[in-house]
């Protein structure tokens, strides 16, 4: 049991949260950083773990975001259905796209991903009757952005739950296999056709699941929400984090996330403060900010010592 | 048939943009096997040096262009020295990073000053000569021209410069090269100013169509990576005969079945040739080692 009492506490600090930082405004980019933190906990799944790349997330959440979008307003499926049911629509395209990739690797999966994420909003741009173009879907909001919050808490952390329980079990093992070494994955049984597509699938889920979630906070959606930009963002926020590590993507979520807030909502100057974290993290620090702590725990016990 | 040419003429023109774009893409990854996904706003950093030359300073095209191209050259070889060198021996992934974490820094600092795009002067004005039926405009002869020249210029200098040997001889083998005494920094030094540099002239070339704005080079670059994907990762003529095909190609769709194809064309021609033939047109075959 020990191993939820850091989680538990951590949650339920963060339930607490707004009666302390109070205000609409403030719940609602709060809710925000979470949304990013679940796209960013599917996307170390897919990077950390099972050491396959995807330049394209943010064409998940937006296949997610119109998936729910369409769902609540033309079919009048009720939120709790409909975020679900954007998961498994972007996870099952996620499938889709985890074929190729069984063929590809490095900057190959790199490209691929990329020209996947750059296609997705062009599409949705010009199948106008479904996605509404440029014009946007606007599907029904929460019903304040405090329960929105705590829905998006809530998702948070059944699905790191999942991804917790992912890592420590048989599949994630053979994942990480995957990632140190294919062949010797291979020699052990491990299929890399399941392995790839379904781990491919799940993360396109947890993306998915975040673009539903973003959609009905901000009560709209449209082709350029989630861009090209967004899904560079997503990679750099589980690089920053530290690739593998879960609090370190959710803790990267927020920063990355809080950063165009900080700068009055200027982009430029978020994206060139990130680019330089991003450069700064790649060449001192390769595993992430969540090595930081590991490596200041070393510290702390080489003194105690 | 009149329309065909014409349609085929117009590709050529695009085409021979992301035929400059793709080589600068496929110099870098020859030479260090590094795929650089800031190439596109390497150039547009250029484009905006020769813009300020252009305005501010009142230069003429030929002077703003020179000094877009040394801008160029010392952006190619401070990106490289400072940002990708530490990294040379990284995995694919942080080498991935790095790139994309020059995109954000290049593309990030421009948007803070430059919100709307902003007019760049074409290199030459001058009505469409008029050919058999078929009309060529003043510019695209340019472009044609400019990119046939720099890959022209490019192969002699692989084939008949001891520099160029050396390049060669890196992107073989980076050991046996240094045994042979290549200075190996220089070799990259060189690649990445090559690069900047043939990505400024897309830029240039470009920009009187796109109009500057800090995002203007987005769509050439998916276009060089669908061109030298095309030819050929690491195949220099590759590189040219992908971005040449890319163009024309594109041009005939727009022209025959819709207009609405083009977005999604070179993403589905670069999924497509790296499933069904990775190497593309000549491209040697992927060899993994294990």
């Amino acid at each position: 049991m020990r191993r939820y009492l850091w989680p538990a506490v951590g949650f339920g600090l963060a339930a607490a949260l707004p009666f302390v930082i109070t205000g609409s405004y403030r719940h609602n980019i709060m809710a925000l950083m979470l949304v990013y933190a679940i796209a960013a906990v599917g996307l170390n799944l897919l990077v950390g773990i099972a050491g396959q790349i995807s330049m394209g997330h943010g064409a998940f959440m937006l296949i997610g975001g119109y998936t729910s979008a369409i769902l609540t307003l033309k079919a009048g499926l009720p939120l709790w259905l409909s975020i679900p049911a954007a998961g498994v629509a972007a996870a099952l395209v996620g499938f889709v796209l985890g074929l190729p990739a069984l063929r590809l690797h490095g900057h190959f999966l790199a490209l691929a991903t990329l020209s996947f994420g750059v296609a997705i909003p062009q599409i949705a741009m010009k199948w106008g009757s479904v996605t509404g173009g440029a014009m946007g879907l606007s599907p029904k909001g929460f019903a304040s952005d405090r329960i929105a919050y705590w829905t998006v808490l809530g998702v948070l952390a059944l699905l790191v739950w999942v991804a917790d329980n992912l890592l420590r079990s048989r599949p994630g093992r053979a994942l990480r296999a995957v990632r140190d070494s294919e062949v010797v994955a291979l020699s052990m049984g491990i299929s890399l056709v399941w392995a790839k597509t379904s781990i491919f699938a799940l993360s396109a889920f947890f993306a998915g699941v975040a673009g539903a979630l973003g959609t009905h906070l901000a009560g709209f959606i449209n082709p350029t929400d989630y861009n090209m930009l967004i899904s560079f963002q997503l990679l750099a926020t589980v690089v920053v984090g530290g690739l593998g590590s879960i609090p370190g993507s959710i803790a990267g979520a927020v920063l990355v996330t809080f950063l165009p807030f900080a700068f009055s909502r200027s982009k430029g100057w978020a994206s060139t403060i990130e680019g330089l974290a991003i450069i700064g993290i790649v060449i001192f620090l390769p595993y992430g900010l969540a090595s930081l702590v590991q490596k200041l725990r070393g510290v702390r016990r080489r003194a105690a010592s | 048939m009149t329309d065909f040419l014409q349609y085929v003429i117009g590709g050529l023109a695009a085409g021979s943009l992301y035929a400059l774009a793709a080589m600068g893409l496929t110099l870098i990854y020859k030479t260090s096997e590094v795929v650089n996904f800031a190439n596109g706003e390497m150039a547009m950093l250029s484009t905006f040096a020769a813009y300020l030359l252009l305005t501010r300073f009142q230069a003429p095209y030929w002077v703003a262009f020179l000094g877009a191209m040394a801008f160029a050259a010392l952006l190619g070889i401070l990106l490289e020295r400072f940002f990708m060198r530490p990294v040379q021996k990284a995995n694919h992934l942080n080498q991935i990073m790095l790139t994309l974490g020059i995109f954000m820094l290049l593309n990030g600092t421009v948007s803070v000053y430059v919100y709307e795009p902003r007019a760049f002067p074409r290199p030459v004005q001058g009505t469409p000569y008029e050919i058999g039926g078929l009309f060529v405009s003043p510019d695209s002869v340019l472009i044609f021209a400019i990119a046939t020249a720099l890959m022209l210029g490019l192969y002699l200098f692989f084939k008949h410069t001891l520099a160029g040997i050396a390049l060669r001889a890196t992107a073989q083998n980076l050991i046996t090269s240094r045994l042979m005494g290549v200075p190996a920094g220089r070799v990259y030094a060189i690649t990445w100013a090559f690069a900047a540099m043939l990505g400024g002239v897309a830029g240039m070339l470009i920009a009187p169509t796109t109009g500057l704005d800090p995002n203007f080079m987005g769509d050439v670059a998916i276009k060089a990576f669908a061109g030298a994907i095309l030819g050929g990762l690491g195949s220099l003529p590759g590189a040219v005969a992908g971005g040449l095909l890319l163009g024309v190609l594109e041009n005939l769709i727009v022209g025959y079945i819709s207009t609405d194809l083009k977005a999604v064309f070179a993403f589905s021609l670069i999924l497509l040739v790296l499933v069904i033939r990775p190497q593309g047109i000549m491209g040697a075959p992927v060899r993994r080692r294990v």
